[in-house]
């Protein structure tokens, strides 16, 4: 219960934490997937699992963009920089992400022109200060950031930009969901659903999760509050023997989602037949691509992509943990030769993966711990 | 880049449609608010920012209330980082 003290709500959070209690059936073992990696950074960061009786097991899920891209789009993304006249955009998550031959930062440092923005309207803007570039926004990001790709694009066209494209890598929540659950090594209970993705696509996509699936899914807030009150919407739906989808998360997330946000995407985007997530391999219309009426936007089709595909390395066992078959520290590499500081597998790149989340909080409590307990008599 | 950062509309800006001065724990920046077409921004309208665009309105409540989540998960630095750096292209720090 170490950060207890810095909630705002301490009485309720116990309460809380008391009726998960009451709710648990204690001969049954629960797996609950967070989806969202905003999620998983909370539940590490505020010690949930410390209030949660061990048979309450959260499993973390697909949902952190930097983490589920293969390294063989990375290598494409930084092979347009091989153009004389290309600046490379994109945002702070992706720049220390490894490709085959470094990252964006280390392709910087060897003298490519590569550039941090935080918003792809910025990648535009650079653009159009410099029209004897070609500047190249490498775009990902689930639901919470497609709209802002697609807005810019209809902005440039709009404003008759020529020298703008965008290498596409949004991604989309649902497929990822289906593919967990078609997963036969995936046994789950209940899933709490992401908080920002679903302001703009809203609660009704979930809707054959508890309907065909059988699952119960809350869409939940970020604090530990929300957190653990959807956990007990979850347990009461399971005791109850309903599957629904909740909307914990009713102040911010409408129902019917972000309207304009969803026709701004439609009007700019299609969807992929299938695109290869890490770890979970090809998962079919998971991922977005430009429409032909973008194409001149459309950096796939502006360039010659050598589509590379990378096996991940052989040791990592992202897939594993990205499915929650593996918790990260089973992982061989974890903690030795993959680290925050030097990622061999993305989960360890973002803040939001969860190996990067497990090693920040778990690994290094536990390395703090053996540090600080006496040293056992001779 | 998923978590979303809580800002208030000071004003809407006349050199183009869609465009908003926001302030973030003192910091104004320009943002884009055509995301909120169906319940168009105004001033004094505390909304969710996600790279650079407005995403939802809140109440001003929940907006003090996502500013300690980011504080909690020690995001908020990054936060306003990427709120100060909206409008510039960056050489890499770092």
């Amino acid at each position: 219960m170490r950060f207890v003290d810095e909630f705002r709500e301490p009485e309720l959070i116990a309460k809380a934490a008391q009726e998960i209690r009451r709710l648990a059936d204690s001969q049954r073992h629960y797996r609950l997937m967070e989806v969202c990696g905003g999620h998983t950074h909370a539940i590490y960061r505020f010690g949930l699992k410390d209030l949660l009786p061990p048979n309450i097991e959260l499993i973390h899920g697909p949902g952190c963009p930097v983490c589920v891209l293969p390294m063989g789009r990375i290598d494409d993304g930084l092979s347009m920089t091989e153009q004389p006249d290309v600046i490379f955009t994109a945002f702070g998550d992706m720049m220390r992400v490894p490709g085959t031959r470094g990252s964006p930062l280390e392709y910087k440092a060897r003298g490519a022109d590569i550039r941090l923005v935080y918003s792809p309207a910025d990648a535009l803007k650079l653009a159009q200060a410099n029209p004897d570039r070609h500047v190249m926004f490498f775009a990902i990001g689930f639901e919470t950031t497609a709209p802002s790709t697609a807005l810019t694009l209809m902005r440039a066209r709009a404003q008759g930009v020529r020298n703008f494209s965008v290498f596409c890598n949004h991604v989309t929540i649902i497929p990822a969901i289906r593919a967990i659950l078609d997963s036969p090594d995936m046994r789950l209970d209940a899933f709490i659903g992401p908080g920002h993705v679903s302001t703009v696509i809203g609660c009704r996509p979930y809707e054959w999760i508890a309907r065909h699936e059988g699952k119960p899914i809350v869409v939940s807030g970020f604090e530990p509050l929300d957190l653990l009150e959807s956990i007990v919407m979850l347990l009461r739906q399971l005791r109850e023997g309903r599957a629904e989808v909740e909307n914990q998360y009713k102040r911010v997330v409408p129902w019917e989602g972000n309207r304009a946000a969803l026709h701004a995407m439609a009007e700019v985007f299609q969807l992929r037949p299938y695109f290869e997530w890490r770890g979970m391999g090809f998962i079919s219309q998971s991922a977005l691509r430009l429409r032909d009426s973008y194409a001149e936007f459309d950096a796939e089709q502006r360039f010659r992509i050598p589509g590379i595909r990378v096996t991940d390395p052989k040791a990592a066992q992202c897939g594993e943990v990205l499915k929650g078959v593996l918790k990260p520290a089973q992982c061989k590499l974890f903690g030795n030769e993959c680290t925050p500081e030097r990622p061999v597998g993305a989960l360890m790149v973002s803040s939001e993966g969860s190996c990067a989340a497990y090693y920040n909080y778990e690994h290094r409590k536990a390395a703090l711990t053996a540090l600080t307990m006496p040293a056992p008599a001779p | 880049m998923c978590l979303a950062i809580p800002g208030r509309i000071v004003e809407l800006l006349p050199e183009r449609e869609n465009l908003a001065l926001v302030e973030v724990s003192g910091v104004r920046r320009k943002i884009d608010v055509g995301l909120l077409a169906e319940d168009p921004a105004k001033a004094g309208d505390w909304v969710l920012i996600h790279v650079g665009f407005a995403m939802s309105k809140i109440s001003e409540r929940d907006a003090a209330d996502q500013m300690r989540v980011l504080a909690m998960l020690g995001e908020d630095e990054a936060a306003m980082q990427e709120i100060e750096g909206y409008g510039l292209v960056h050489a890499i720090r770092r």
